[in-house]
């Protein structure tokens, strides 16, 4: 994955602003971004996926402009074609486990059918050992069960990178271990590039290739960080 | 007797009518209170949760204003397209619309006002078009909430008297809804007929008011 991000954005909130400038370039295939809540990590995500307009600057990936304030680009987020982990899922409650994952395989103005057939969604079914909770709703899955579900639903799309908003945050302790060794052999599996933000440092253990700490707003530079596998210390 | 049932089916289609009419104009109004961004966003809500607290009479006297033969928008429905509003059941049925419209659109605002947005915006990552995220995600998970107003709207626009009598007044078998026709019998003396009618509207309403109940939020399975 090639990612080029140079984007800045003020935020105001009564009489506080908050000013996010962050700016990297990466190939790597496994991005963290690290920090505490606060620090414009999920605001940078968003960005990436098109659910926040930056004031300015640009977002690349793979070499095609989403977004670009200067050229007047700015891609719907219908249009980037990257699947996102919300950090409680947001899973839709109204629809089933297997209605779920085929939300973004159907077009139109119309759910897909709770009996509706689909190889891609039996396919991701089966990967992510949802089969037998097929036609669940979301309310009545666990945890570990419901983020399994939404992993699905945003792979099933084949998107070109996975953004994953704090994955493990609403996980019990133990069942984040499970977790995080699942999406680990997944994403080794699939190779779908992925950025991850956290404010855990076991997380940046695990998935961080290349760690970028965020701090109020502002990135340390990414060569600070390297080797992979060493927790981003304060010189991050 | 017989009017009796002529009443109750006038009632029932001129309530009918005017509760399909604000679904769609409740729904539409809700949805925009609650997610657009606009001057005058606070008075539209005010002005149009207006009939809620204002005399049916005086809401009467605004639509023959409106819709009278003199009136601006009458005369030239008039004059366009041959319509007259007055003394008609589509007079009712606007009548009755207006009355009951604060029992759609408020609660509408409401329902859509408690969906989550960011599942919204998991169906825009997922590639779903807007219009598709409204009738796919936003409405389903706002129905209830909706169909909740749009039952005691019902109940109410069958229950209207006031503006109905000033716009369309008291045709028996024409504009002579059930309210009316209670009314009309206690006026002429006619007990028995005014005990039936009375019953059947007492009946019709328990009904609306235990269904409106049932699907009333907070006993949706929602997660």
């Amino acid at each position: 994955m090639q990612l080029d991000i140079d984007i800045r954005k003020t935020l105001h909130s009564g009489k506080r602003t908050f000013q996010l400038q962050v700016r990297f370039q990466s190939v790597s295939q496994r991005i963290v971004i690290f920090g505490p809540s606060g620090s414009g990590k999920s605001l940078t995500l968003k960005a990436i996926a098109g659910l926040m307009r930056p004031d300015h600057g640009h977002i690349r990936l793979d070499g095609e402009t989403l977004f670009d304030a200067g050229a007047g680009i700015d891609l719907a987020p219908q249009a980037r074609k990257v699947g996102y982990l919300f950090q409680d899922y947001a899973l839709f409650p109204h629809l089933s486990v297997r209605q779920n994952i085929g939300f973004g395989l159907k077009r139109g103005w119309f759910n897909p059918r709770a009996a509706e057939k689909s190889e891609a969604v039996d396919y991701w079914l089966e990967a992510l050992h949802l089969s037998h909770l097929a036609h669940q709703m979301p309310g009545e899955l666990s945890g570990g069960q419901r983020q399994r579900t939404a992993l699905a639903r945003a792979l099933v799309a084949e998107p070109r990178a996975l953004l994953l908003d704090e994955p493990f945050a609403a996980l019990d302790p133990l069942l984040r271990q499970r977790m995080r060794e699942e999406l680990d052999e997944l994403q080794r599996r699939l190779q779908v590039p992925m950025v991850l933000i956290t404010h855990d440092p076991e997380d940046v253990a695990v998935f961080g290739e290349q760690v970028l700490a965020l701090h109020d707003g502002m990135i340390a530079p990414a060569e600070a960080c390297q080797p992979p596998g060493v927790l981003p210390a304060r010189a991050c | 007797m017989e009017s009796a049932w002529t009443a109750l089916a006038l009632s029932l289609k001129v309530a009918g009518c005017a509760t399909l009419l604000n679904l769609l104009l409740g729904v539409g109004v809700g949805f925009l209170l609650a997610r657009g961004r606009f001057v005058g966003r606070d008075l539209l809500d005010t002005v149009l949760t207006l009939p809620m607290v204002m005399p049916p009479t005086v809401l009467g006297f605004y639509l023959l204003v409106l819709v009278g033969r003199r009136g601006s928008l009458g005369a030239w429905l008039h004059d366009s397209f041959g319509i007259n509003l007055i003394f008609t059941w589509q007079g009712a049925v606007i009548a009755a619309s207006l009355v009951a419209f604060p029992l759609v659109f408020k609660p509408a605002r409401a329902a859509f006002e408690a969906v989550d947005g960011q599942l919204e915006q998991a169906a825009r990552v997922l590639g779903v078009s807007e219009a598709a995220i409204f009738f796919r995600v936003t409405l389903p998970l706002a129905w209830r909430g909706i169909l909740a107003g749009v039952l005691l709207a019902f109940a109410r626009a069958l229950g209207e008297f006031g503006a109905t009598l000033m716009v369309a007044g008291s045709i028996p078998g024409k504009t002579q809804t059930l309210s009316i026709a209670v009314y009309e019998a206690v006026q002429a003396g006619q007990d028995d007929v005014a005990n039936t009618l009375v019953l059947i509207t007492s009946v019709v309403c328990m009904v609306v008011l235990l269904a409106a109940g049932r699907l009333a939020p907070g006993r949706i399975a929602n997660q």
